[in-house]
């Protein structure tokens, strides 16, 4: 087996998981998109694994911590990702300005009644799940 | 000795930090700032009671051991012990041998060092005597004459420490002290015209008269740095004995020709002093009649034989002194400000010094000349500021005592007050005989000192300068006479009810007696000098073979020409004593009044373009330079504002912005590495 | 480009042509779920491009991680997605916004992406080869692996779960709010 087509799929993976959070506007599909990403780090760790043939299976094991931790890192961000649509009723990625220096005009834009403090938490945290 | 001297000096110095920081510490605590008028009304009287007691302490002390050092100088000390110096003042020499001198110490300055010197000799004592019996004097009427003014504790200070530098200026031993006391001099002039800041006319005053000065203080400045540098030290006894090229000699002599025109009010620089009377009548009296003024002379007549050594500055000042004594004697006599007559006096008298001393005479030339009854052009003018420091400090003192009693400065407001002040009425006359130069008074004597020495020089200017002191003579008495008669004889003038400004307002209408006592006291040098004079002169020629005594040919000739014009005066007021004898003038009448449009020349020439430069360096700096910086700065914003456009809160483009900016990094590095 | 001691990229083996089948399933699934117009397709084709995974996993050996990658991503993440889908309440069906006006930048980013990534890979591991031996992956040596040398981490990721599961109920519960 030629470690080459494993570790190209992964790139290639890797990179339309890129593209995809990059352009998607729905925060659940950009967690869609991270999931991508993971999966191509999973590739490549498996195929090293079978290449450097590991005593340790440090590469098949690191997979299993790595769907782990994809699996948790999913949960807390479905959980963000709600947190946010009940305080903006949106999930938008790209209309949580609250970074931008117009701040107020944007949430006022969004029409978010009450709680911006809270609003603006949210939208960092999306922000932090996003990256 | 010298520790005399610099107690001396001291002294004031002290009364006036003391009088500053200390006259209103006593009441700091107890009554706080609630009350009104009826409650700082006793704290004002005693502030203003201690400040008083502190400056008059220090000016009676000051006082007494001045007469004290000059009695140790004239009879202590062995005639043997200050030998002639050539070019030297021999006369002082011989009158006041003794000669004290003292270092503090020396400030290495990387050239020419300055020493932290005094002296005391002839020169120095006699001025000294002036400058603190002057100051006492002035002292002790202040007490009466700013009786209730809040700021009398500052004002009284900056007296004592005016008296300071005075005798600093006289004291000095080198020519950067002397310089020191010069500037502190002029910085209480400054601030004592001012004392009364709220009236504008008061602080333009103030302005004019630091600024003009200041003008002739850099030239002043300037002067004493060629000298230093030409000699090697700034010590008055090496500057004097140095051995200075003439060049040299006569730009630095100009120099400080343009300093003491400043301090002197002599032409060029003269148009301070009339409106510097707008402080309060004192200072007039101390700073703007009797010391400060004089100190320009004293200055040159302590530095006389570098003056000798360069002619054509004689000349100049023989030019100066000419315009000057009849300019300001014509002037005197078109003003209706009893204060300005005054103070146009001054400059008229201070230019009679002045021209004594451009006469030129050394007196060791006409010792090695066998001269006799002939005296130095410096002796003469020394002669002279003395006597008329003793009778113009008298005439400001009785004039603010008409003013005080008159509610106004003004003549035509004044007239008939022989009968209601009588005291003031006798010693004012007695002020102005010696002004116009009547036999008995100091000024007779004094006066004709100064022509006869100005009569036998054999300067350049010399026909000139004698004819322009002989007509001054003349205008002098017609001015004296008529400011005398308009403000003792005639119909009593129109009174205004109330008196403006805070100059009267809690003075009581009768003369407190330590206003009184001054005036008397004052009187007596300004009658009996002359004759004080003519018996210790005659005492010191003795011995230096220097005699002295009066020149009655120009003696007589000065009085019958004082004389006329106090007669015409007088006779022009005897036809109609309702009118202002001034109209002999004619239609020369308001160009005198105006001092010879002096004023509005200098505004048109120097005051006015350089207020448009102002105005045009305010437009350049509010235009160009802080529109360069604003302009910066919304160049800046605008640029900014392009960049902000990418701070606009979408999470996704910052991170497509960090994706690309790390592969584009990972490509760099690649690229290179390989 | 290839050794003595290795075959050539051509003819390619039987298992490396099922590994490239399933490896352009796997794109062309995940292709589509970064491009489709609708959200719960994107959830589905998520699901294929994690079974085709899953099959090259088992391609490579590694039998216990395809079946755990089946077991938690399509049967737990993928049912969480859809979940979050339904919760948030998108449109079911097509929706013409789900790309923001940023997909074109993204677009050169992703290229570019590929572009480095591939190329150092490639020019990294083009000589790269082992022959497929199995046994290494079964869920006994994996086991046996995972329970002696890495139970420590084991732990600790047991601990993180435990936050997440915490952290994820109280962002959920909207009667735990920040403190007034």
């Amino acid at each position: 087996m030629h470690i080459v087509y494993p570790v190209v799929v992964s790139a290639l993976l890797f990179s339309i998981g890129v593209y995809g959070v990059l352009a998607r506007r729905n925060a659940i599909l950009v967690l869609m998109s991270v999931e991508l990403m993971l999966n191509a780090v999973n590739l490549n760790l498996v195929a090293f694994d079978v290449w450097l043939r590991d005593r340790l299976h440090s590469g098949q094991v690191l997979t299993l911590f790595v769907i782990v931790i994809a699996a948790a890192e999913v949960g807390l961000g479905l959980a963000i990702v709600l947190a946010v649509f009940r305080t903006r009723r949106t999930v938008d990625v790209d209309r949580l300005r609250a970074l931008s220096e117009y701040a107020a005009e944007y949430a006022a834009e969004t029409g978010s009644g009450g709680g911006d403090r809270d609003g603006n938490g949210g939208g960092n945290g999306g922000g932090e799940a996003a990256t | 000795m010298i520790a005399i001297v610099a107690l001396i000096i001291l002294l004031p110095f002290a009364a006036a930090v003391a009088g500053l920081l200390g006259s209103r510490v006593g009441w700091r605590w107890s009554a706080g700032r609630v009350g009104g008028g009826s409650r700082t009304e006793p704290r004002d009287l005693a502030a203003g009671r201690r400040a008083a007691w502190f400056a008059v302490t220090a000016a009676a002390v000051s006082t007494a051991l001045t007469l004290w050092l000059t009695l140790r100088q004239a009879l202590d000390l062995p005639r043997s012990v200050a030998p002639l110096r050539p070019g030297g003042s021999g006369f002082w020499g011989s009158f006041l041998p003794g000669r004290v001198e003292g270092t503090l110490t020396l400030v290495e300055t990387g050239s020419v060092p300055i020493s932290v010197s005094l002296r005391g000799d002839g020169l120095s004592v006699l001025t000294g005597i002036l400058v603190v019996v002057v100051a006492l004097a002035v002292q002790v009427y202040s007490v009466g004459y700013m009786r209730g003014d809040p700021r009398y504790p500052s004002y009284s200070a900056f007296i004592s420490l005016f008296t300071a530098a005075m005798l600093l200026v006289v004291y000095a031993g080198d020519l950067i002290v002397l310089y020191v006391g010069w500037e502190i001099m002029g910085l209480c002039s400054y601030l004592l015209i001012g004392h009364w800041w709220e009236d504008r006319a008061s602080s333009r005053a103030a302005v004019k008269a630091f600024l003009v000065t200041r003008l002739g203080d850099v030239g002043f400045l300037f002067g004493i740095f060629t000298l230093g540098m030409a000699a090697g030290s700034f010590q008055i006894d090496d500057v004097l004995s140095a051995d200075i090229p003439t060049g040299t000699l006569i730009v630095a002599t100009l120099l400080l020709l343009m300093g003491v025109a400043g301090k002197s009010a002599q032409v060029p620089l003269q148009t301070w002093l009339p409106d510097a009377m707008a402080g309060p009548t004192p200072i007039s009296a101390l700073i703007h009649a009797a010391t400060m003024v004089a100190a320009g002379i004293f200055v040159v007549a302590r530095l006389y034989p570098l003056f000798l050594g360069a002619r054509p500055t004689l000349d100049v000042l023989a030019v100066i002194a000419a315009i000057g004594m009849l300019g300001a004697a014509l002037a005197a006599l078109a003003q209706d400000d009893l204060k300005r007559v005054l103070a146009y006096s001054t400059i008229s008298q201070l230019a009679y010094m002045a021209g004594a001393l451009a006469a030129g005479v050394g007196v060791a030339a006409h010792g090695d000349a066998g001269g006799v009854g002939r005296v130095g052009g410096d002796q003469a003018a020394i002669f002279h500021l003395l006597s008329h420091g003793a009778f113009k400090a008298l005439l400001f003192l009785c004039a603010g005592a008409v003013i005080h009693h008159a509610g106004s400065n003004l003549m035509s407001r004044m007239g008939g007050l022989r009968t209601v002040l009588p005291v003031t009425f006798w010693t004012m006359t007695i002020g102005f005989a010696a002004l116009i130069g009547l036999p008995p008074a100091s000024g007779f004597f004094s006066k004709d000192a100064v022509i006869s020495v100005i009569e036998h020089s054999n300067g350049a200017a010399q026909p000139f300068l004698y004819g322009s002191a002989l007509l001054t003579v003349g205008v002098t008495g017609a001015y004296a006479a008529r400011a005398w008669l308009r403000t003792f004889f005639g119909p009593i003038g129109v009174r205004p009810p109330p008196v403006p400004r805070s100059l009267s307002r809690s003075l009581p209408r009768s003369l407190p007696r330590s206003m009184v006592w001054p005036i008397v006291v004052l009187a007596v040098p300004a009658l009996l000098f002359g004759f004080a004079w003519l018996w210790l002169t005659w005492q010191g020629g003795v011995g230096s073979g220097v005699g002295w005594g009066v020149d009655w040919g120009s003696a007589a000739v000065s009085l019958v020409v004082a004389l006329l014009g106090a007669g015409i005066v007088y006779a022009l007021w005897r036809s109609d004593p309702a009118q202002d004898p001034a109209r002999l003038l004619g239609p020369f009448r308001v160009p005198c009044e105006r001092a010879f449009y002096v004023d509005s020349a200098y505004a048109a020439l120097v005051a006015r373009p350089i207020l448009r430069l102002a105005r045009g360096v305010v437009r350049a700096d509010a235009q160009v330079i802080d529109g360069a910086v604003r302009g910066s700065g919304r160049a800046t914003m605008g640029l900014s504002g392009l960049v902000r456009l990418a701070q606009n809160g979408n999470a996704q483009l910052y991170v497509t912005g960090l994706v690309a900016g790390l592969l584009l990094i990972a490509v760099m590095a690649a690229v290179i590495l390989t | 480009m290839t050794s003595q001691a290795q075959p050539g990229f051509w003819p390619p083996s039987g298992p490396e042509i099922v590994f490239l089948l399933l490896g352009v399933v796997a794109l062309g699934s995940a292709l589509l779920v970064v491009t489709t117009r609708q959200l719960v397709h994107a959830a589905l084709w998520l699901v294929v491009c994690f079974g085709a995974l899953a099959g090259g996993y088992l391609v490579l050996t590694a039998e216990f991680v395809a079946w755990v990658q089946v077991l938690i991503y399509v049967g737990a993440i993928v049912v969480l997605l859809l979940f979050g889908i339904m919760l948030t309440r998108a449109p079911i069906g097509r929706s013409a916004d789900l790309d923001s006006g940023n997909r074109w930048a993204a677009a050169v980013v992703g290229a570019a992406t590929a572009g480095v990534l591939v190329s150092a890979v490639v020019s990294g591991f083009h000589a790269a080869y082992t022959p497929l031996e199995p046994g290494r992956g079964t869920a006994g040596t994996l086991g046996s692996s995972l329970f002696r040398t890495w139970v420590l981490p084991f732990e600790a990721l047991s601990v993180l779960l435990l936050a997440a599961l915490v952290g994820a109920i109280v962002l959920s519960r909207t009667d735990i709010g920040a403190r007034e």
